[in-house]
């Protein structure tokens, strides 16, 4: 990474973790855990509360939309890093990974629900051009998703906007399939806390 | 419905008023993209805009000009937050828009 704090900077029980984590997955230990614990009062832990709940709080949307969301997000960023992690979690959460790819590819020719064709729509312009209008909106709700499935859409959107800029700032290393499948049996196990 | 409210102001709280090494005004003007001093500006422009343009000289800049590693981790985060909170205000502001006028 470009600051050598978020590499060897942890404090010593991190250290020793990361470790056992090393030990116990045989993966190097993600970037992204490495800029969530590294001073973590600062950062890490207060953006950790914000995207558990966005990933998996209450919700009607399900764990693979929220996912395929924050994949959806990161594509939009060209964030590497983010894409093959979150993408390897929404394709598990569905046990469906043709679909993920299918609407990463074109949400208008996957096999997915009207509403949330038209969240990754609204996510990908909330993304791209940094700002929504009311008429935006309308086109939301006229497809059938509910204000608060349009709240829940933007929790994600923002914990993914925040981490994506991160990733590539940071310049998070991107590994091998492996690696990520390992994160994403994580993350549905455990969520993000 | 999930509410990320609370959790995002504690955020935004911590990162800006809170204990840390950048300079509050600093971690300020970089979570406002607003006057932002010479050798950080290009580092919090492409975090803004385009984060897959910054490159190792804009660290490296950001160290020439005295930044510590700690420092720079806080203006980079400060940019990064600043700017989904644009966005996601945005988005916020016209879901309330139609809610209110309809």
């Amino acid at each position: 990474m470009r600051l050598e704090v978020l590499d060897r900077g942890h404090r010593l029980a991190t250290k020793a973790l990361f470790a056992l984590i090393r030990l116990m997955t045989r993966q190097p230990v993600s970037p992204i855990v490495k800029l969530i614990a590294y001073r973590p009062d600062y950062f890490g832990g207060p953006m950790k509360k914000i995207t558990h709940e966005a990933m998996r709080g209450s919700s009607t949307w399900s764990v693979g939309d929220r996912e395929l969301m924050a994949a959806f997000v990161s594509q939009v960023n060209a964030c590497q890093f983010c894409i093959k992690a979150h993408s390897a979690v929404a394709a598990r959460a569905y046990g469906d990974a043709a679909k993920v790819a299918a609407a990463l590819a074109d949400p208008d020719k996957a096999p997915i629900s009207e509403p949330l064709r038209a969240t990754l729509e609204f996510l990908r312009k909330l993304t791209r051009d940094q700002t929504v209008g009311a008429d935006d909106v309308r086109m939301l709700l006229a497809a059938g998703v509910f204000p608060e499935q349009v709240e829940d859409a933007l929790a994600v959107g923002f914990a993914f906007n925040t981490i994506n800029r991160l990733a590539d700032a940071f310049d998070f290393l991107v590994p091998g399939p492996e690696a990520f499948e390992a994160g994403a049996k994580f993350l549905l196990a455990h969520g993000y806390r | 419905m999930t509410d990320i409210g609370r959790a995002q102001q504690a955020l935004i709280h911590r990162i800006l008023a809170g204990e840390g090494t950048a300079s509050p005004i600093d971690r300020r003007a970089a979570f406002d993209n607003r006057g932002v001093a010479a050798p950080l500006a290009i580092l919090v422009e492409k975090t803004i805009a385009r984060p897959t343009a910054v490159t190792d000289d804009d660290f490296a800049a950001a160290r020439a000009a005295g930044l510590t590693e700690d420092q720079i981790f806080e203006i980079v985060v400060c940019a990064a937050v600043g700017q989904s909170m644009r966005q996601y205000s945005s988005a916020r502001a016209a879901l309330d828009e139609v809610n209110w006028s309809e």
